[in-house]
């Protein structure tokens, strides 16, 4: 009954097996080790999230490819693993998001909304006739309390929060070279920096501002904390998370 | 008779340099019988924040109750205490849930906000019984005496005024607001609150 790989306790992801693991969730986990590598490094003014934009063929428009998603003006997030699962968990990080601030007027600090998403998911190991999500997600977000913070969420739900941390195919070599590389004051620009070499030691192929996607926590100032929580002539919240346009991960590159 | 007049009871908050200042009658009565001098509608959030809770008596007990669980779930979830502006938004949606049978209450609330660089900022506001916020800058009024509190406090109130002053223009306001209203009036409960303490004095008034 109990083998290497679950037997009889492999099908149903509500049954312990005898070792105390819910197999499905090794298998989910699995499943994430097999996407492409995804990486997350806290910097002391800000974090940087990227990960590689592996198209199975030329003829794919690379360009509508999404792997790093906004949530909210502060908090962003990355994957590997399905894209599909990923996309409906965007789909329920952004209501949650969107949830919270119809309450309170303003939007989660990440740990409160990294909670939620690992709730999302912890259901989905729980409930009947459900699989586990396929992902491993990166949530990288500011708020005014915790300054920035990168968490990693799995399959099975649990999260625990990052300095730096590498997700997917290459993640062992990855955060190998993250933690020789790794200091506690380093700058964004270093961060952007280490991160694209991470990411070069396990890359398959070119990389190129069109294989790979950048997205950036850059926290603000205090001119702009004291100028107020919205700004412009719309009023809207000041963002802190975006993504790098090509253009801009082409400069990076070429240095 | 509207059903916001059945327990009477008034109440004001003000903005000072550094502190805010929130009071209350101290009445509750059954239209005309007065039944108790005695009755708290002002009550805390936080260490600085304060919300005062006039209209109808049962409803006063249930939102308090209300805003206290949701609070707490909020506190523990962030691990944090709640900012006065979120409260206030917290209170606008938690009347608004209640938009087509609401609560008869039309809270007030006063607090000391913290500012990016580690200060403290005065805040007050104020929202109608289906959770429209009002975030005045000199004060807000609410409860059977409110157009006698705008009135009073129009006239008496001056932009930064400290701890003290703050007090005897809020105490004046109050007082000689609810007693040119019947259903106020019994008592008052003055709170001063700056960044360091909170002062609360319950005033002699008329008891007619």
């Amino acid at each position: 009954m109990a083998n290497a790989d679950g037997g009889a306790y492999s099908y149903s992801l509500t049954v312990f097996s005898p070792s105390g693991k819910l197999v499905q969730i090794e298998h989910a986990l699995a499943a994430v080790s097999q996407g492409t590598t995804s990486l997350g490094i806290k910097a002391s003014n800000g974090i940087v999230i990227a990960t590689e934009k592996k198209s199975s063929s030329i003829l794919i428009d690379d360009s509508m490819i999404e792997k790093v998603a906004v949530i909210c003006p502060n908090i962003g997030v990355v994957y590997s693993g399905m894209g599909p699962d990923f996309r409906v968990l965007i789909a329920r990080a952004r209501k949650s998001a969107q949830a919270y601030w119809k309450v309170y007027g303003e939007y989660p600090p990440t740990k409160v909304l990294t909670q939620e998403i690992a709730t999302v998911m912890q259901q989905a190991t729980q409930s009947g006739g459900v699989r586990p999500f396929g992902v491993s997600l990166l949530v990288a977000g500011w708020d005014i309390n915790r300054g920035p913070s990168l968490y990693q969420v799995d399959p099975s739900g649990s999260f625990w929060a990052w300095k730096a941390s590498a997700i997917g195919k290459n993640m062992v070599n990855a955060k190998t070279f993250l933690e020789k590389r790794y200091n506690d004051d380093i700058s964004l620009e270093d961060a952007i920096h280490t991160a694209l070499l991470t990411l070069k030691e396990g890359f398959e192929g070119q990389m190129t501002e069109k294989t790979i996607e950048i997205g950036v926590i850059t926290v603000p100032t205090l001119e702009e904390l004291e100028a107020g929580k919205v700004g412009g002539e719309t009023g809207r919240p000041r963002p802190t998370f975006r993504k790098l346009s090509e253009e801009e991960v082409r400069d990076y590159l070429a240095l | 008779m509207s059903i916001m007049e059945l327990n009477g009871g008034s109440v004001i908050a003000m903005v000072g340099k550094d502190c805010v200042a929130i009071a209350s009658d101290l009445r509750l009565g059954n239209q005309a019988l007065g039944i108790s001098s005695n009755y708290q509608r002002i009550f805390p959030v936080t260490d600085r924040v304060y919300v005062g809770l006039p209209g109808l008596a049962t409803d006063v007990t249930t939102l308090r109750e209300r805003f206290r669980y949701r609070v707490n779930m909020y506190t523990i979830k962030e691990e944090r205490e709640i900012e006065p502006e979120t409260f206030a938004h917290l209170v606008s949606s938690t009347l608004y849930e209640h938009r087509f049978g609401p609560y008869f209450i039309e809270p007030v609330m006063a607090g000391l906000s913290k500012t990016p660089s580690g200060g403290y900022k005065p805040f007050i506001a104020a929202t109608d019984l289906i959770g429209c916020l009002n975030f005045a800058k000199d004060f807000v009024v609410a409860g059977t005496a409110s157009a006698k509190l705008f009135g009073v406090a129009e006239g008496l109130w001056e932009p930064d005024l400290e701890a003290e002053d703050l007090f005897e223009t809020i105490s004046q306001t109050l007082l000689n607001a609810v007693d040119r209203d019947a259903y106020s009036g019994w008592g008052a409960i003055v709170h001063v609150i700056t960044k360091d303490k909170i002062i609360t004095r319950t005033l002699k008034a008329r008891m007619d």
